[in-house]
């Protein structure tokens, strides 16, 4: 009996697509199940974007508009000018923060082992990951917008056009966010360290990014330092899609610079998703 | 197919794995056949754990032959897990799921799953399917462990010291599992430190010391019939004296006329599997720390 079921399940293979993207559903509605049960990564992760939207915006409520033109018109208020930013926070800390201290914690705590002995494949889990932070960072950024607009009375786009700019941005953001969230999943040792060594990382980024300090106010050295990093062009993205046009002539090259936003976002995607594939591994096999 | 039936599931010959310059197995060789359920016995670092490891394809060898329904562990693919089920020594820590929800995702993955009602009251935790399992016991948390080790209907069961933390009520449920099992035809390995769980279950034993395989049989035959001879202990005025006879009644007789009275402290042992495992366990130490 044991003879005839093992070949009849040698012959049926459990490596096509379609159950790669059965499971990866699967694992999905369970991952956005326990992320939505886990206290701390709720704070630091879905409400951090619009906790400090909210303090900034109340902070300096009263410093009145920027940007305006010399005759006093075309001015945004100081929570419409943080806005983009704090959007950008939050696919940064969806994708990279995220994934990074989850899949290493679950490197440490055996989740990751109990997975490597079951027949899951490796695509699904992370189709999972992926779908898990799709949804979590769209249901942020709705909260986001809600606060700006209801609360805090921020004009959001009128137009297609820029809600389309918006889309791909953050579609683009959020991929290369996840694919560097998994390659550095690799660097923290321990479960316990790992958001030690991925937050510092991480806020150290969002401070020359733009994020918190208006960029263009950055010593020269310190923005060439940022443009190699994803964050700065998500948020220049960002701003693109969220400020009036007339803001364009505040970046550092007096436009959006949208194809090199493109480019520099491609790169980091292309670049973590081959690290990605290349170093993960289901456990740590010693030698 | 009769030749498939017959093969032995599991074969190991030779299994070597150094750690940098500690041996942690020196050459352990043994096969499963279909249906059986084979113990791997031996102290705390004796290697039983980085054998099943090896198995389940956690680990890699240095050196030996290893074949694992039919695959070498190290290249198991999807196909191969998908006849596995693997109950580690540590617990996971899914934590925010419930024991139901944890299941019925696992058992998602499997292309022939139990019921998962029945798994569940199968480990005695019916009463806790709706529960976080971040918020159950850690005996609690272990049945979870034995539940998804045997969600997806495994054709072979690794089971690496099961039963620790364990009350003896759910020690003896979980003993009614594992035999079902067995009348289902399924094979298991099982490390354990509990010998009374081993001597219940097993068909076959091996004892595990050092890295080194110092016995290998039924589980009755441990250690051959010259362990099993019974053992007469008495006192008298030159201190405590023990004797090895298979006829412990006739020299219990002879010591009686020889002393003319009644010998002190006098007991017959027929030695328990305990008594032969320490035995095998302390003569192999002695062994290797006369080297």
């Amino acid at each position: 009996m044991t003879a005839i079921r093992s070949t009849t399940t040698t012959t049926r293979t459990l490596g096509g697509p379609g159950r790669i993207l059965r499971l990866g559903a699967g694992r999905a509605v369970y991952e956005t199940r326990s992320y939505f049960r886990q206290g701390d990564s709720l704070f630091f992760t879905f409400l951090f974007p619009t906790v400090i939207f909210v303090i900034f915006a109340v902070a300096f409520g009263s410093s009145g508009d920027v940007g305006a033109g010399p005759d006093g018109t075309g001015g945004i208020s100081m929570a419409a000018y943080y806005l983009p930013g704090m959007a950008a926070a939050g696919v940064l800390l969806s994708g990279i923060q995220n994934l990074a201290v989850d899949i290493a914690t679950e490197r440490s705590d055996g989740t990751l082992k109990r997975l490597a002995g079951s027949p899951l494949p490796v695509l699904s889990y992370f189709l999972g990951k992926f779908g898990q932070v799709l949804v979590t960072s769209i249901l942020q950024l709705l909260l986001l917008f809600l606060v700006a607009r209801l609360v805090f009375g921020v004009e959001l786009p009128g137009d297609a056009e820029h809600w389309a700019r918006f889309g791909w941005v953050y579609l683009l953001g959020i991929a290369t966010s996840a694919a560097l969230g998994i390659a550095l999943s690799r660097v923290p040792r321990t479960g316990k360290s790992a958001s030690a060594v991925i937050v510092p990382i991480l806020l150290v980024l969002q401070f020359v990014s733009g994020v918190y300090i208006q960029f263009s106010v950055l010593p020269d050295w310190l923005q060439t330092f940022a443009s190699v990093f994803p964050l700065k062009w998500i948020a220049q993205g960002m701003r693109s899609a969220l400020l009036p046009e007339n803001f364009a002539a505040a970046e550092p090259g007096g436009t959006w610079d949208v194809g090199t936003t493109v480019l520099v976002l491609v790169a980091w995607l292309i670049g973590g998703t081959i690290v990605s594939l290349l170093t993960f591994r289901w456990n740590r096999k010693d030698a | 197919m009769t030749e498939s039936a017959s093969a032995p599931v599991v074969s190991v010959a030779g299994l070597t794995k150094h750690y940098g310059e500690v041996e942690a197995l020196r050459g352990v060789t043994f096969d499963i056949a279909p249906g059986e359920t084979f113990a791997l016995l031996g102290p705390n670092g004796a290697g039983k754990s980085t054998t099943i490891e090896i198995l389940e394809g956690f680990r890699d060898r240095t050196a030996g032959d290893a074949t694992v329904l039919g695959t070498d562990p190290t290249h198991g693919g999807i196909d191969w897990k998908a006849r596995l089920g693997i109950v580690l020594q540590s617990t996971g820590e899914p934590g925010n799921v419930t024991v139901h929800e944890q299941l019925s995702h696992f058992a998602s993955f499997y292309p022939d799953p139990r019921n998962v009602d029945e798994v569940i009251r199968a480990v005695g935790l019916e009463e806790k399917a709706k529960t976080l399992i971040r918020s159950l016991s850690g005996g609690q948390r272990r049945r979870v462990d034995v539940a998804l080790g045997v969600i997806g209907r495994p054709e072979l069961l690794f089971l690496d010291e099961p039963t620790t933390g364990f009350d003896p009520e759910a020690r003896h449920q979980f003993w009614d599992l594992i035999r079902s099992l067995q009348r289902e035809g399924t094979t298991i390995l099982l490390t354990t430190h509990y010998l009374d769980e081993a001597a219940q279950l097993s068909d076959r034993a091996a004892v595990i010391a050092g890295g080194r395989m110092v016995a290998l049989g039924r589980i009755d035959g441990l250690g051959g019939d010259e362990a099993r001879i019974p053992l007469v202990r008495w006192r008298d005025v030159d201190g405590p004296h023990e004797q090895r006879t298979e006829t412990p009644a006739a020299f219990v007789a002879d010591l009686v006329a020889a002393s003319g009275g009644e010998p002190r402290d006098l007991e017959i042992v027929r030695p328990s599997l305990e008594d032969i495992y320490l035995e095998l366990v302390q003569a192999d130490e002695k062994e290797r720390n006369s080297l």
